[in-house]
């Protein structure tokens, strides 16, 4: 039971022996990067929590990135607040009937979402936990942030693709081909969304594991 | 805004849940199929002995005195077993009609008595509102609210003229009803009687939503133990990642349908006149979970669900009608479309809860 005994550290990264290659994203920013140690040392002083304490905290951090803290309600409220200025913005040059619906969805899903996070703050102040429904989270947001920025880009029409350069482009696009960009990671990060379907399917609903 | 529910709330959620749970089961329901009225009495006097059909009324008037967020609950319940019986119209629209009647120091003399009846269980109320084309069980009924124009009749169910049609869900007994409106029988009009008649598609449309919720839950209840049952290539269906994510996309709409639905109570209890977006978007996201729960319910069935002997058809077919049941998605979304076109339309993180006082309250 390796796990049992995980210890994390925390390592400068000017620290001699660590070497940074950053990964560049599809959007060409270095959100990630490979680390590599060479022979690196650092005091116990370090460590992060107590002696073979590392299995919890992974744990606990992986149970908020599906909890409440991953993703603000606030921001995707504040997301379809903008959608629905540019729907109302662009009003007769909008062609695609579909916009309509999709921009009463993402308010609606976007008013869910901030719904269930109060429901879920009013459960936690009563003396309740989190449990496996807040995998329905995480497939929820990354799914309406797809949404939401997909509408965005239909609403764009053809100058969607334009990375805003000028004052005038970015007054115009704003930021939504950058969002539309990182809405495509929501449904991988933080546990693909088919994992999490496996483990609502399994331990919300009961479902048999083979 | 406090989304938990109180002891007292969950306490009677229970007793009625469990009361249905044992009562209200699919050969029961196939039995009322085949019977005159559709009605099983002797369980209508049971949902009568939990306290139901007074629990919206004020105490003034001989009820229970509770309110919507009290009821939504019980409403779900009676969704989860697809109760026939028309308890959620009766304690949900029919009621509160009769005593905003009474609160706007409108009506004539048989509002009371007929409220009176009510709580008692003496007598049975229809409404007939005009989103509606029809009145479900309106032959079973001692009275209807009946809609000409803005105004609001109260008239005998003998005195109209009922003409049964037949839904797709064998549970509902439909009519169409015709009435000669005659003016002693008026006990609203004008922008009184519009008012009444929007509060009731609202006070319609959030009970229907939390049936709605029921329903899918009562599907995917069903769906988790036939694919846990069954058998193929020596496992479970259900162990399938194929199968679970049908149903895990169910969970997902019902766990973001709850609290709005939640909130849409809420709303309707404590500020009734700016309800109708919290209303909009709790039937139309109740709407999507249970038509998603019918569809992929009967795939996880395979060609089992396709079958009359299954009783799942007994849950989608509600399902289906309800969907449609005061205001259907393109009633409700043109709602929140027109609000969201309004300038003025409040929206953002700032006003979830509107400007401020729903934001005071304590209890949800």
């Amino acid at each position: 039971m390796l796990w049992l005994r995980l210890n994390p550290h925390l390592v400068p990264l000017n620290a001699e022996g660590v070497t940074v290659r950053p990964i560049p994203q599809l959007n060409g920013l270095p959100g990630f990067a490979e680390i590599f140690f060479d022979d690196v040392r650092v005091p116990v002083f370090n460590r992060l929590g107590g002696e073979g304490e590392g299995w919890r905290i992974a744990m606990a951090t992986a149970g908020f990135e599906r909890g409440l803290m991953l993703r603000s309600p606030a921001r995707f409220q504040q997301a379809s607040k903008r959608l629905v200025e540019l729907y109302r913005q662009r009003g007769d040059d909008i062609i695609d009937p579909a916009a309509e619906d999709a921009v009463v969805r993402c308010y609606m899903d976007a008013e869910a979402y901030a719904l269930s996070t109060y429901q879920t703050a009013s459960k936690l102040a009563a003396g309740g936990s989190i449990g496996p429904e807040a995998s329905c989270n995480k497939i929820f947001w990354s799914e309406m942030d797809l949404l939401i920025h997909e509408t965005a880009m239909k609403l764009l029409g053809p100058r969607a693709e334009i990375e805003p350069t000028t004052a005038a482009e970015i007054a115009e696009l704003g930021t939504w081909l950058d969002g539309f960009q990182f809405a495509q990671s929501g449904p991988i990060y933080a546990g693909t969304n088919e994992i999490q379907r496996n483990i609502i399917a399994e331990r919300m609903l009961g479902m048999p594991r083979k | 805004m406090n989304f938990t529910f109180d002891d007292d709330q969950l306490a009677y959620r229970d007793a009625v849940d469990s009361m249905l749970q044992a009562e209200v089961t699919a050969d029961r329901i196939r039995a009322r199929w085949e019977s005159a009225t559709g009605i099983d009495d002797a369980l209508v006097e049971q949902v009568q002995a939990l306290g139901l059909g007074s629990m919206l009324v004020p105490e003034s008037l001989g009820g229970l005195g509770l309110g919507p967020v009290d009821f939504i609950l019980l409403a779900e319940a009676c969704g989860r077993v697809a109760l026939p019986e028309s308890v959620v119209d009766s304690v949900m629209v029919a009621t509160p009609l009769l005593v905003d009647v009474l609160d706007r120091g409108l009506g004539n003399g048989s509002v009371q008595r007929v409220i009176e009846g009510l709580c008692a269980g003496e007598l049975s109320v229809g409404v007939g509102h005009p989103i509606n084309p029809c009145i479900n069980f309106a032959d079973s009924t001692d009275w209807l609210l009946l809609a000409r124009g803005e105004a609001l009749y109260l008239v005998p169910t003998d005195q109209a003229e009922l003409r049964a049609v037949k839904s797709v869900d064998p549970s509902r007994r439909l009519f169409e009803v015709n009435f000669e409106p005659n003016p002693e029988q008026r006990i609203a009009e004008g922008d009184a009687g519009a008012a009444l008649w929007r509060s009731t598609l609202n006070r319609g449309a959030l009970a229907t939503a939390a049936v709605l919720l029921g329903l899918s839950d009562g599907i995917v209840r069903q769906c988790v133990q036939y694919s846990s049952d069954r058998q193929q290539f020596g496992r479970p269906i259900g162990a399938n990642q194929a199968v679970k994510h049908l149903m895990a996309d169910v969970a997902v709409q019902m766990e973001y349908a709850r609290p709005v639905i939640h909130r849409a109570a809420y709303t309707v209890a404590v500020a009734p006149t700016r309800a109708d977006f919290a209303v909009s978007h709790a039937k139309v996201a109740a709407a999507r979970a249970a038509l998603l729960a019918g569809r992929n319910g009967i795939q996880v069935h395979g060609a089992m669900g396709y079958t009359w002997e299954c009783d799942l058809h007994i849950w989608v077919k509600r399902a289906w009608a309800l969907t449609r049941e005061y205001g259907g998605e393109g009633f409700h979304k043109n709602r929140i479309h027109q609000w969201l076109q309004q300038p003025n339309a409040l929206l953002g993180p700032e006003f979830t809860f509107g400007r401020g006082s729903l934001l005071d309250s304590t209890a949800a």
